[in-house]
Order: structure tokens, then sequence, then C-alpha cells
């Protein structure tokens, strides 16, 4: 079972709001390579896992990833906060406002709601932990893409932490690959 | 039923006690009978969660308290029988 604490792993505080770039950090929300996806993944593979060792560090990591989620959701919190409608359409948020107002909804920068098609569990562990090192390395190509675009250092602080974090779990994949 | 489950049996009923006090507090959140059950569940889960760690293992990862092995990773994982 899982217990909450009232806290973000990494600190999160943006003092200027900037709808256009919440609209592509939302990807690592509710994308195809996000950190819901990433959490939903490890957590359902852990059940197809024979390794103690493993079968920890998926639950380990699966709940990392729900911190992260939280993390990524409170950057599109402060990112939204406080805005003026001329702003929202002159960013181009209003095609996400119209349907969340500024609520936090998992959607890929496309628009696209979450679907669990992003990820698998296909109940072979050696599959599985290459796919999961692969969605490592493909969140960090996002966290990369997203730190061409930001220029503000309270977002891209954070931002480069949890590239950071993609980069650990991929190396402790590959070490749950030789365990076996 | 074997000592290890049943110390855990209890552990979780302390948990749902808790678990149901936690929602009513939310709602309720000056409720000096529901903070007084609260205080009292939680004593008796500490206890109880000492004599598992000490007996059995730890139930998360800041538990471990070997400082040979690190334990967390021991089986049984829950969602195994038992």
């Amino acid at each position: 079972m899982w217990q909450y604490e009232k806290k973000l792993q990494y600190p999160v505080n943006i003092k200027n709001p900037d709808p256009k770039m919440a609209k592509v950090i939302i990807s690592q929300l509710g994308g195809p390579d996000g950190e819901l996806a990433a959490s939903l993944r490890y957590l359902n593979q852990r059940f197809a896992m024979p390794y103690g060792e493993v079968k920890g560090l998926l639950t380990d990591i699966g709940t990392e990833e729900l911190a992260h989620v939280e993390m990524i959701s409170a950057i599109l919190y402060q990112l939204t906060k406080g805005l003026s409608i001329d702003e929202i359409k002159a960013s181009g948020f209003d095609t996400y406002f119209v349907d969340h107002t500024t609520g936090i909804y998992p959607v890929a920068a496309s628009g696209t709601p979450f679907t669990a098609t992003y990820f698998q569990s296909k109940g072979d562990i050696i599959t599985d932990l290459h796919e999961n090192m692969a969605a490592e390395q493909k969140a960090r190509t996002t966290y990369d893409n997203i730190l061409r675009l930001a220029d503000d250092p309270d977002v891209r602080d954070p931002i480069r932490f949890l590239r950071q974090r993609e980069i650990v779990h991929y190396q402790r994949f590959g070490e749950a690959l030789r365990s076996g | 039923m074997d000592p290890r489950c049943a110390l855990l049996r209890k552990i979780k009923q302390y948990d749902f006690s808790l678990k149901e006090l936690n929602l009513y507090l939310d709602t309720h959140p000056r409720c000096q009978r529901a903070l007084a059950m609260f205080a009292q569940y939680k004593k008796l889960r500490e206890e109880a969660v000492a004599e598992y760690n000490d007996k059995f293992g730890p139930l998360t990862p800041e538990q471990n308290k070997n400082l040979q092995s690190w334990d967390w990773v021991a089986d049984p994982w829950p969602w195994e029988r038992s």
C-alpha cells in the first residue's frame, strides 16, 4: 500500500506564469513518454517479475515516478496561475482552457488525452526491462527538448532535476537486466 | 496463521482504523474524539510496526535496519501467496 508525504521531491517555485510553456511541458504528464505512463508501466510490470531485487526496483522507481507526476503538475499549476483571458488567447492555451480551464488533466502537447497504449507490461521480464530502458531515454530526450524551449531558470531547474532522474533510472534498469 | 501473517494482520487493522479516522478528520478537523482515537491507534500501530521490523524485516525502505544487507528487496512481496 502507499502513504502520501506532503512535500515535493524537488522544489518548484516559478514566479512568472507562461501558458505557452505549460502547453509543451504537459507532455511529461500525459504524453507518450511522460511520468504517468512511466509510473503505471513499472507498477504494473512488478507482478511478472520473479526477482526480489527487481520487484523492489520497479516498486521504488514506480513510486518515484508518482512524485514526478506531482512535480510536473506543480510546474503546470504555477505556469498557468493568475492568467488573464487575453494572455490565454495570445498564448494558444485557449484550446486547453476551453475543456479544462486551468485544471490539471493528462494530455500530450498535441492535446491527445493520456492512454495506456503509451506503455507495455508484456509478462516477459527481459522485454519489459528493455522497454523501461528505452522509455527512460525517450523521457530524457523530451526533457532535453523542453530545455531547448525553456529560458526561465525557475522552470529549467526542476526540469534538469527530472532529466537527471531519467538517466539514473536507465542505469538501474540496465543493472536489473544483469541480475537475472 | 503463522506469526508473521498474524502480526501483519494486526498492523493492517490499525492501518485501516487510522485511514478511516484520517478521512473523517479531513472533514471534521476539530473533532476531539476522533483526534484522541487517531493518537491511540497511531501508538498501537507504531508498537506493532516496531515489533514486525525487529522480527520480520522492513515494511518500507527506511525501516531497513540490517547494516549487512538490504532486506527491503527480500521475498515475499505483498501480492504473492504466503
